[in-house]
Order: C-alpha cells, then structure tokens, then sequence
C-alpha cells in the first residue's frame, strides 16, 4: 500500500478529485487514474478561464461592470468579457428581458458553443421582479434557456455576483469532463478500472 | 404671449370651429390648454410655427391618452417657443374606434418617433406620416397595450406569459402575522 503513486510522502499535486464523487480534496495524495487527472486537469482549466458574453441589459449591468471593475475585478478568477457569443463559456443575464429581446437571448444563447453556463442576474431576470405585471416583460428567463445559478438582489452587489461565479466554478470542478464530452463508454471503464485498482 | 393671447390669435386666423375651448384657469389648470379640430392639427401647427408672433419652434412632446367611458383617445401636443419663451397645450379628441390624425412630422420633425410611440401603443393613426411602424414593441405584436381594455396574450412565441405563484405551487404556508386577529389600536 506505501509503494507507487499513493504513498503519502509523494504529495504529487494537490488537491485532486475523488474518483466517485468528483469532489475537490485539498491537500491530499492522488488517488486516481488517467481519466480522472484529465479530468481535474480540464476542469481547472475551464473553471479558470470562463470567459462571459459582455451583454447587459437594465441596471444589473452596471454591477456587472461594477464586477467586472477594479474593485470586483473578475479578472482574477479567469472571467473576462467577450464581445462574441461563439468564443464565451458563461452568459450573465443582467437586468430586465424583454419580450423583444427574449427571442434575440435564445438566439445568442444558441450560438455559444458548449459546455455553456447561465447566471440570471436580478429579480427582473429571475421571475419578472418588479415588472411581472407588465405586459411586455418575460416572467423569468428560465421561461427560456436553462439556467444554472440565481442570483436575487435588486441588483445584486458585485460580492454576490462573484460568489455567483465561485458556484458556477465549483460546478465546473465536479463535472467528469471526459463522460460528458464523449459519453458513457468512458465513465463505464472508469466504473470497471477506478476502484479496484487502488484497492489492491 | 400669454395662453390667452396665442389662443385668441388662433381663433382669429382660423376661426372658431377649429381652436377652441380654452381652459386657462390657473387654480384648475397647471397648464392652461386648449381643443383643436382633429382633421385641422396640421394647420394649426404650421401657423404656430411660422407666425412670427408665435413662433413655436420646438415640439416638446406628443402624448396619447385613453378614455374609454367617453369613447375617446386624447392626443395632446406640448409646444414651446425657444425665442419667445411660451407653452402651448393643445388636445385634439379623437375617435376610439378608429382614431386618426394628419401627421405633423411635416412641421416638427421630432413628432416622427412621437407619433409612431403613440400609434405603437394606442394605435392611433397618422395620416401622411412617413414611416409608421412598431417603434417600441415587436413587429409581430398584436394589440396595443396602453389601451384601458387591452388583456395579455397567453403566450409570446411559445413564451408563457405567466409564472405560478411559489406560495401556491410548493404549498408553502406562511407564518401569521402577529396581533392580524385582534384590531389595531392607536398607540
């Protein structure tokens, strides 16, 4: 048991994934085979670098921006604007959607290329918020594209928006990259190989 | 000039039938207004602005308001003189069923986006105007909205225009209010 990749002295890289559950471990030894180390290695890599579409709509675009300052600095997590939806991982939805501007949000949403995110940004965008009763306003922009994380607020501070941000990281970092990318034929190899070769 | 006079200036090169109805009182109205005969709009806002007099050369807003117990839609127009320093309110009383203006982005050319938010969200029609199109809502949009009677659609594009109430759909019970039974008692 003390020989090889999982002698406890030999602290290689921390922290790693655990094999069943894909949960972070800080600081320990790696416990893992080939296709969950790609998998810790492509998941910082995309958690690192998730860039979003610079595209606002009401108020909550100003704490966007707020965000996106020198105070927030989302920088420092590896997000940074693009001005085009086909090169961003992460759509914000900031501020109140329109009817007229719900059908152009799908289309862009449609044009990001997958593994794509979503943050709804505010009451508005969340459930309608103050503007629900109108006639003209989509009653939550999970009416039309999936969303992964909400954030309430009227606007949310840009704290909020960066812990936003952390949540959608760190459910980057429980993905398993490789099962998703190229389906099921990975993850059952990974079920036959994974346990019983550390047990041993 | 004061309202009084612009009013009596008008009703004397255009006659009564067409300026009308002044309402200057200064308790009632915070802006002294007067009618004017819906097809006559356009020359009544070209003697505005080109009597030396007048000259209202700046159209500050074109408004729409409707009023369903009266059949009516209200068109007022707010026109100010930026050499002269006066304002002028003139309503003109349209038809609710079909209501329809001669245009005046002939004279004012700021009245274009005006007229085309009014007919976008009234649905009042301006004869002669050079582009009248959905200026705020969709083009596909059917109804207008700032109608007294206007009821939402169910749906936009597959879009659902409702959203359930959370309380109702997970049967969430909210805590009473304390002291709500009993009456409320001045302190």
């Amino acid at each position: 048991m003390s020989s090889g990749i999982n002698d406890p002295k030999l602290n290689l890289m921390a922290p790693s994934t655990r094999w069943d559950t894909g949960v972070m471990e800080g600081g320990s030894v790696i416990q893992t085979n080939v296709d969950q180390m790609i998998d810790w290695l492509v998941n910082w890599g995309r958690a690192n670098s998730m860039w979003y579409l610079l595209f606002g709509l009401a108020c909550c675009a100003i704490e966007l921006m707020q965000t996106g300052g020198p105070r927030g600095d989302t920088d420092r997590f590896g997000a940074v604007p693009r001005s085009s939806p086909r090169s961003s991982d992460l759509f914000i939805i900031a501020g109140t959607l329109t009817y007229k501007m719900a059908l152009r949000v799908r289309r862009l949403f449609d044009q990001m290329s997958e593994p794509r995110y979503v943050i709804s940004m505010g009451s508005c965008s969340n459930c309608g918020g103050l503007f629900q009763y109108s006639y003209s306003v989509c009653k939550g922009v999970d009416q039309i594209i999936p969303v992964d994380v909400y954030i309430p607020g009227c606007p949310p501070r840009p704290e909020a928006l960066i812990e936003g941000l952390l949540k959608i990281q760190e459910k980057i970092k429980s993905e398993k990259y490789l099962e998703r990318r190229y389906g099921l034929i990975s993850s059952d190899e990974v079920a036959a190989s994974g346990p019983k070769a550390q047990g041993t | 000039m004061s309202p009084q006079d612009i009013f009596d200036r008008l009703t004397k090169e255009l006659g009564e039938d067409v300026v009308f109805d002044l309402h200057a009182d200064p308790k009632k109205d915070k802006d002294p207004w007067f009618q004017v005969a819906p097809a006559a709009i356009a020359r009544v806002g070209t003697r505005l602005k080109d009597d030396p007099e007048l000259a209202c050369n700046y159209l500050e807003c074109v408004t729409g308001t409707d009023y369903p117990t009266d059949k009516k839609i209200h068109v007022t127009y707010h026109v100010y003189s930026l050499s002269k320093k006066h304002r002028v309110v003139i309503k003109c009383f349209c038809d609710r069923e079909s209501p329809s203006l001669p245009t005046v982005s002939t004279i004012w050319s700021t009245a274009n986006w005006q007229e085309r938010e009014c007919f976008d969200l009234l649905g009042v029609t301006f004869e002669g105007h050079p582009d009248l199109r959905r200026i705020l809502l969709p083009e596909d949009w059917e109804g207008y909205p700032l109608r007294k009677d206007y009821k939402e659609k169910d749906s936009y594009h597959g879009i659902p225009t409702t959203r359930p109430n959370p309380v109702e759909l997970f049967a969430i019970k909210l805590p009473e209010k304390p002291g709500a039974g009993s009456a409320e008692k001045p302190s």
